[in-house]
């Protein structure tokens, strides 16, 4: 009995100091994000959470974007591009088998595609797609997409998180239990909670250096930071609450990381709703809106002004600030030249992020200055997409467009912010017939002064990627290019 | 003189005090923000600090005691309004029909959580001061109906009102004439205390966004707007939620007193 209890206190005591001796590098991370995905198909929902879980974790595609934006081979090897810029013969990786056990071939890469671009296709960028006249299996490992017409921007498109190559077998289950190539595999799920991915043994490619990650969802910007501050978890991506972050920075526990997002965070302006379908008093708003003082008061300083649809570290982009200068006294003379001597009153629509509620009282502070009064509403998302984004019953709101190269919208004249302008559709269809990439650069540069001469938006800043971790957890991505935690590289330092 | 009384009375003074003042004059105007000077702790130019937008902390209490006054007072208006007639109403049909009509939908409402249907009700018709009003004022109606009703029943029995009715008055005019001046210690009790609570109820609704609405400063939003800066701010959480605590305990403090006071049965037990 006694020897029994001696022993086992023994090896107890013994494993402590194994374990102890050994001090091995941990090989399980915490991830903590704000929004938990609505389900697990990338292919078929907008929602931004999904691709931040799954991207290069879970799913491939043919194409991926790396950590500064660029666009490199994923499960496609190599292309061929034909000489008319048409026809693309990809090239697979070998040796590429799905977390199910099925091999991932051509068969695969056709049903992905063709299922994306279908008539009845959940997917939420179907333009991605819509320049694809057929997918033709050639072999097991070459696909080939010819194009209607020439598209510059293909190889980019497939990197999208709604481009990733999915398999016939498993579709079914895909928004529960999503099977696809990548480095981790989905484990678990638990709804409101975490969702749990393991190291997959099979990895095509260099293997993950992390056992298992968990993704936790931690809504309440309070109860983030005081999450990241116990270490329950190891990393918050996207923080919620700039103004914690110097705390961060002072803490030798952890590291803070400041990247680019593709997210352009504007004053969206409602183009058909009267004043605002005049050009005047959209300029007006421009020059009374300080963008500073939007950056310093609602996200601590973080993000970088922008005077135009586009993001600052893209080589082609513009800078148009000059062009929408704070300068009140400029905007009451345009309003009295529109006709609004005395101003008007007009409805703010806040979505529940930091950057619209706190942007949007300093916006409605700084309007006010030039006599344009506005009635702020909050709204929560979901509402805001109904009566925003889909119902247009707005006269403004504040919003970030985080998708990458996303200039385009304004092609769009039944997108929210209705601007039709004949001129910018055509330019648009042009970059699309480009693929030199001296044209593309010239016509994204006319785009850009279109858009900022019309005022369609108020241009605000460039939102920054925010990440707080463990001190000793490497290989984290600081930018965002797309909405993405990729954790293929993340190890844990000795 | 009473003790709580004078010190909740007191207490309560200073900020309806501060409310009305903030009518003519602040120390700052709430709709000025000034970035570059947020975040500041106390100081002369500022006592209470500023916040994140730089704006002055002492003027937004005061004009946010304006709020909470005056969504308090007008909510407890309701009730009284409309709870006392109802509450009247039953105790002179005592067992009739009109009786059991007005008492069950008493309990119906009372059967719901208070804080959680105005949670609704602000929900489904949009967060607005307004809105937060009628939300806390419905549930002030119960309150009163019932008060009024077992303070009214005791009264019917009274020789006075016998009298009253041999005179040929009619149960209305009885109750208007007779019962309501005798009851009216228990409304400003009851009152009181109702007060404090829909101060309590306008500072949870803002809270949680769906009270007041920017840029009108609002206590509660107050308290959520610093929640994530308390680790490195704590003056911007500390003076709005003491200025909740005080004039909550204030007004409660005063009820009791003002009960003691009015209340002839209490003070016969006391001495």
């Amino acid at each position: 009995m006694f020897s029994g209890w001696l022993r086992a206190g023994a090896l107890s005591a013994a494993a402590v100091v194994a374990s102890v001796g050994w001090a091995q590098a941990r090989t399980d991370l915490v991830v903590g994000m704000q929004l938990e995905p609505p389900h697990l198909d990338p292919t078929s929902a907008a929602a931004g959470a999904i691709d931040s879980v799954l991207y290069s974790n879970v799913f491939e595609g043919l194409t991926r974007f790396m950590s500064d934006g660029s666009v490199v081979p994923g499960l496609a090897e190599s292309w061929e591009i034909s000489e008319d810029g048409t026809v693309y013969t990809f090239t697979l990786r070998s040796g590429v088998s799905f977390h199910d056990g099925t091999a991932m071939d051509a068969e695969d890469v056709k049903f992905s595609l063709d299922r994306a671009r279908a008539e009845d296709s959940q997917n939420a960028q179907k333009a991605l797609f819509a320049d694809i006249d057929t997918v033709e299996v050639v072999d097991p490992q070459t696909v080939r997409v010819t194009l209607k017409q020439p598209n510059g921007s293909f190889l980019f498109n497939m990197a999208w998180g709604d481009a990733v190559i999915v398999a016939p077998e498993s579709i079914d289950g895909i928004k529960q239990q999503p099977v696809g190539t990548g480095a981790f595999k989905f484990s678990n799920w638990v709804q409101g909670d975490r969702i749990e991915i393991v190291k997959n043994p099979d990895y095509w490619g260099e293997p993950a250096k992390l056992d298992r990650a968990t993704f936790k969802f931690i809504a309440d910007p309070t109860a983030a930071f005081a999450a990241v501050m116990a270490e329950d978890v190891h990393v918050f991506s996207g923080f919620p609450a700039p103004e914690n972050l110097p705390q961060f920075e002072a803490d030798p526990r952890f590291q803070v990381l400041v990247g680019s997002t593709e997210g352009e965070t504007i004053l969206g302006t409602n183009n058909k709703m009267p004043p605002f379908d005049n050009v005047k008093v959209r300029e007006a708003l421009a020059h009374a809106i300080d963008r500073q003082a939007i950056i310093d008061g609602a996200m601590f300083g973080y993000g970088t002004p922008i005077g135009t649809h586009f993001a600052p570290h893209n080589p082609d982009y513009v800078d148009l600030t000059g062009m929408s200068d704070y300068d009140p006294e400029k905007s009451k003379a345009l309003l009295a030249e529109a006709g609004f001597p005395d101003g008007f009153t007009t409805t703010l629509k806040l979505p529940p992020p930091s950057y619209a509620r706190r942007g949007g009282e300093i916006i409605a502070a700084q309007l006010r200055e030039v006599g344009i009064q506005t009635e702020i509403t909050n709204l929560e998302w979901p509402q805001w997409l109904e009566e925003v984004f889909r119902g247009k019953d707005f006269g403004l709101t504040i919003v970030s467009h985080t998708e990458p190269a996303d200039i385009n919208i304004y092609a769009r004249p039944d997108y929210y912010f209705q601007y039709d302008n004949p001129a910018f559709q055509q330019l648009m269809t042009d970059l699309n017939n480009t693929t030199d990439p001296a044209g593309r650069s010239a016509i994204l540069k006319q785009a850009q002064e279109m858009i900022a001469g019309d005022y369609v938006n108020g241009y605000l800043f460039q939102l920054a990627a925010l990440s707080v971790a463990n001190a000793k957890v490497m290989g984290l991505w600081a930018n965002a290019p797309t909405q993405a935690t990729d954790l293929t590289g993340v190890y844990w330092e000795d | 003189m009473n003790r709580n009384l004078a010190f909740g009375a007191g207490l309560t003074a200073v900020f309806v005090l501060a409310a009305l003042i903030s009518f003519a004059w602040v120390p700052q105007d709430v709709t000025q923000m000034d970035i570059a000077n947020k975040i500041r702790p106390p100081s002369p130019a500022h006592p209470l600090g500023t916040d994140h937008f730089g704006r002055d902390i002492l003027s937004m209490i005061m004009v946010g005691a304006r709020t909470s006054i005056a969504v308090a007072l007008v909510a407890v208006g309701i009730g009284m309004g409309l709870g006392v007639p109802l509450g009247l109403a039953a105790a002179a049909r005592k067992g009739g029909w009109l009786d059991e009509v007005i008492m069950r939908a008493n309990d119906l409402v009372f059967a719901f959580p208070s804080l959680l249907i105005a949670i609704m009700i602000t929900a489904i018709f949009g967060a607005s001061a307004l809105n937060a009003i009628i939300a806390i004022g419905i549930f002030n109606i119960p309150v009163f109906a019932r008060l009024t009703r077992s303070g009214a029943l005791s009264l019917w029995t009274r020789d006075f009102v016998l009298a009253a009715r041999v005179a040929g008055k009619g149960a209305a005019r009885i109750s208007f004439e007779h019962i309501l001046p005798n009851v009216t210690n228990l409304l400003i009790v009851q009152g009181t205390i109702q007060f404090s609570l829909g101060i309590l109820a306008e500072a949870g609704l803002s809270y949680v966004g769906l009270g007041a609405q920017p840029p009108t400063p609002s206590w509660g939003r107050m308290l959520a707007d610093s929640q994530t800066m308390v680790s490195f701010a704590p003056h911007m959480a500390l003076f709005p939620g003491l200025a909740i605590l005080l004039t909550v305990l204030g007004l409660n403090l005063m009820g009791d007193g003002l009960r003691d006071l009015l209340d002839p049965r209490l003070r016969r037990d006391r001495q």
